[in-house]
């Protein structure tokens, strides 16, 4: 029985895992086949996972492949992430009824039943925390997030390959997560799992599992499988990114990605960490019942900057400037942290596949001369 | 309070857009209390009158008498507001504006002579003020509810001039144009439709018009790339919302 946080463990398939916890009443949420790709739904069981699936990525491409059928994580991060579940795309806050003698509130937060998500990536569980410190900075806490957040178990999976558009290792965020979970799997070279315990949770649900403890020759094949993964990597960021950028806002650079831009939004919602959004007013046409609802929202829209009058970005180039240094440099005076964990999901899903490495690469190699 | 005065007018056009308000019939109960619809031939042959608060137009500019109603109906309309890819951007019939139209009426009329039309299909808000835009072909039900109800709260109606990408985002649609190659219009397109086609693995066909900031040469560019002919780029842009200025301009550069 495994009982010590900390400890190695070895399991043949994810299937025992996954059936403890829906046994002990989590909803599991997971990697899926769907529209193609690899989307994150409630999962059933590990017959649900995407098996002997790998995928090819590359700026504005991803495609879908088959790979090695035995082997049940060698697909990386895909279009969705798990903002989707812990920041949802729509949201109702509150709603309003008018009455004879004025009007009356009522909040809503939706229900949120204990849910496992299961086999988040190192980059991705990084992007959580990033937004951690968006969503849950004590006074402004977002109350529903926060409930959702302390509802959640985590499950990672080591990534035991990258993909062409990862670059988690130059932002320090992976490929191996060493925190952050409650259980980490990684799937080994010769077959079967190294279980890593990274929480009491995650020793409670463990808890029951028939279990080996891994040996220390097994422990060093896993953290190899994160090895290899990392010397795949081909994407960087500058080291000097944060202070790069603040010093090179009139970069010609800038100039030359608008007229790439088609400043349709595509990366900010697909970034793991983006947090922006709308409040948008619904009502029915008594305008007896009125409801907020909070929407995703992204600086590439026009309205995003409005203020009495006009917007102020109106221009693709303050748009994508916006995007870049607010993810790379200022969100470091703003959150103490990068605002970007390297998943590169902003590459894949960018459809003329504009790639953030390269943009700040290009500013990077060639910056302004500095006043003096 | 009295109601409000609408009117519903048709230009040259399918009536999709008018189909689409008659479609509401759970909330035309409620439109009905809400307002005193005096003009709409699609419902009521009974007619009122102007002046009208609201005028609803649907359709485009063809002849030189639509150009003189539209006139008469600005004059009669304290807010005029147009419904539709024809109202808005002059619609499929816009493919003249890039033709010979005297050739068309001559080939197709055994007596072109009788046929009074004008050399192009025009939005209506090139020959009136207009002071709101509603797109699509045909207009969003959703839209169209929204538009009224806000019009008649007092508000601005939500309407947001991104790109059908957010649509796709939001709804959690996998890209279809990274995920499969399908060449899709949905970063240069305004939202609205409630992401009909990319839900369905299909690339967006504009129906929304051209998003506010569009960048088609860029995304002309990477339809190349997916392998589009210059003449498949060109047409890619010349349906519904053809005659929209940046739709109307990028198909040109690939004539
Ligand atoms: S900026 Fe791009 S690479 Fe960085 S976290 Fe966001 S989507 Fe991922
Ligand atoms: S990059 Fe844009 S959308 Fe993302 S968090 Fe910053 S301002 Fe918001
Ligand atoms: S960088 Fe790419 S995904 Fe982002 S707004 Fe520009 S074109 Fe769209
Ligand atoms: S499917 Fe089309 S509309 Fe949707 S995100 Fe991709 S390019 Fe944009």
């Amino acid at each position: 029985m495994p009982d010590a946080k900390g400890a190695s463990f070895l399991l043949d398939s994810p299937g025992p895992l996954v059936d403890a916890l829906r046994r002990q009443g989590w909803r599991v949420i997971g990697p899926k086949l769907g529209q193609g790709a690899i989307v994150y739904e409630e999962i059933e069981s590990a017959a649900d996972l995407p098996r002997g699936l790998t995928d090819e990525q590359e700026g504005g491409h991803y495609r879908l492949r088959e790979g090695d059928p035995d082997r049940w994580f060698d697909y990386v991060v895909g279009p969705q992430n798990w903002k989707k579940w812990l920041f949802p795309a729509r949201q109702k806050l509150w709603s309003a009824e008018r009455s004879k003698d004025g009007f009356s509130v009522e909040s809503h937060e939706d229900e949120w039943p204990k849910t496992a998500i299961f086999g988040a990536r190192a980059c991705e569980i990084a992007a959580i925390e990033v937004q951690d410190r968006v969503f849950d900075n004590g006074d402004f806490a977002d109350s529903g997030y926060t409930k959702r957040r302390a509802g959640m178990l985590i499950v990672a999976v080591q990534c035991a390959r990258s993909a062409a558009t990862c670059f988690c290792a130059s932002m320090n965020t992976g490929p191996r997560a060493e925190a952050g979970f409650d259980v980490a799997l990684t799937e080994l070279e010769t077959g079967g799992f190294l279980v890593e315990c990274g929480s009491d949770a995650g020793a409670a649900v463990l808890d029951g599992l028939e279990l080996a403890d891994a040996s220390a020759a097994q422990q060093q094949a896993g953290e190899a499988v994160s090895h290899k993964a990392a010397a795949e990597q081909t994407r960087t960021m500058p080291a000097n990114v944060e202070s790069v950028l603040r010093d090179n806002l009139d970069h010609p650079r800038w100039e030359e990605v608008a007229e790439r831009c088609l400043s349709c939004a595509n990366c900010t919602l697909a970034c793991p960490t983006c947090f922006c959004s709308d409040v948008e007013e619904v009502n029915d046409l008594s305008g007896d019942h009125a409801e907020r609802w909070r929407v995703w929202d992204s600086c590439f829209s026009l309205d995003f900057s409005y203020i009495h009058g006009g917007a102020v970005r109106r221009s693709t180039l303050s748009r994508y400037r916006q995007w870049m240094t607010h993810k790379l440099s200022s969100w470091h005076d703003q959150f103490g942290t990068s605002g970007c964990v390297g998943c590169g999901r902003c590459i894949a899903w960018c459809p003329v596949g504009i790639d953030i490495t390269e943009e700040a690469g290009a500013i990077a190699a060639e910056p302004l001369a500095q006043e003096v | 309070m009295t109601k409000p005065k609408l009117a519903v007018w048709k230009f040259s056009s399918c009536d999709g857009c008018q189909l689409t308000l008659l479609d509401c019939e759970d909330e035309l109960l409620d439109i009905a209390g809400a307002i005193d619809i005096a003009h709409f031939l699609e419902a009521t042959s009974e007619i009122k009158g102007g002046p009208y608060d609201i005028s609803l137009v649907e359709g485009s500019i063809t002849t030189p008498h639509d150009r003189e109603r539209i006139q008469e109906i600005r004059k009669n309309s304290k807010v005029l507001i147009t419904i539709g890819a024809c109202a808005t951007a002059g619609g499929i019939q816009s493919l003249r504006n890039f033709a010979d139209v005297e050739a068309f009426t001559s080939a197709v009329y055994a007596h072109p002579e009788y046929i009074s039309t004008l050399a192009k299909s025009d939005a209506i808000a090139d020959h009136v003020q207009v002071d709101f835009e509603l797109r699509g072909c045909p207009v969003s039900k959703h839209q169209l509810l929204e538009l009224i109800t806000a019009t008649l709260a007092g508000r601005i109606p939500r309407v947001p001039k991104v790109s059908q990408c957010v649509e796709c985002k939001l709804s959690g649609t996998v890209c279809v144009m990274v995920a499969h190659g399908t060449p899709c219009l949905g970063p240069v397109t305004q939202a609205g439709c409630g992401n009909l086609c990319p839900s369905h693995g299909r690339g967006c066909y504009g129906c929304f018009g051209p998003k506010e900031n569009p960048n088609p040469p860029a995304l002309s560019a990477h339809l190349a790339d997916l392998g589009m002919a210059p003449k498949q780029v060109r047409d890619f842009y010349r349906s519904f919302n053809a005659g929209a200025p940046a739709f109307a301009e990028e198909s040109k550069s690939h004539e």
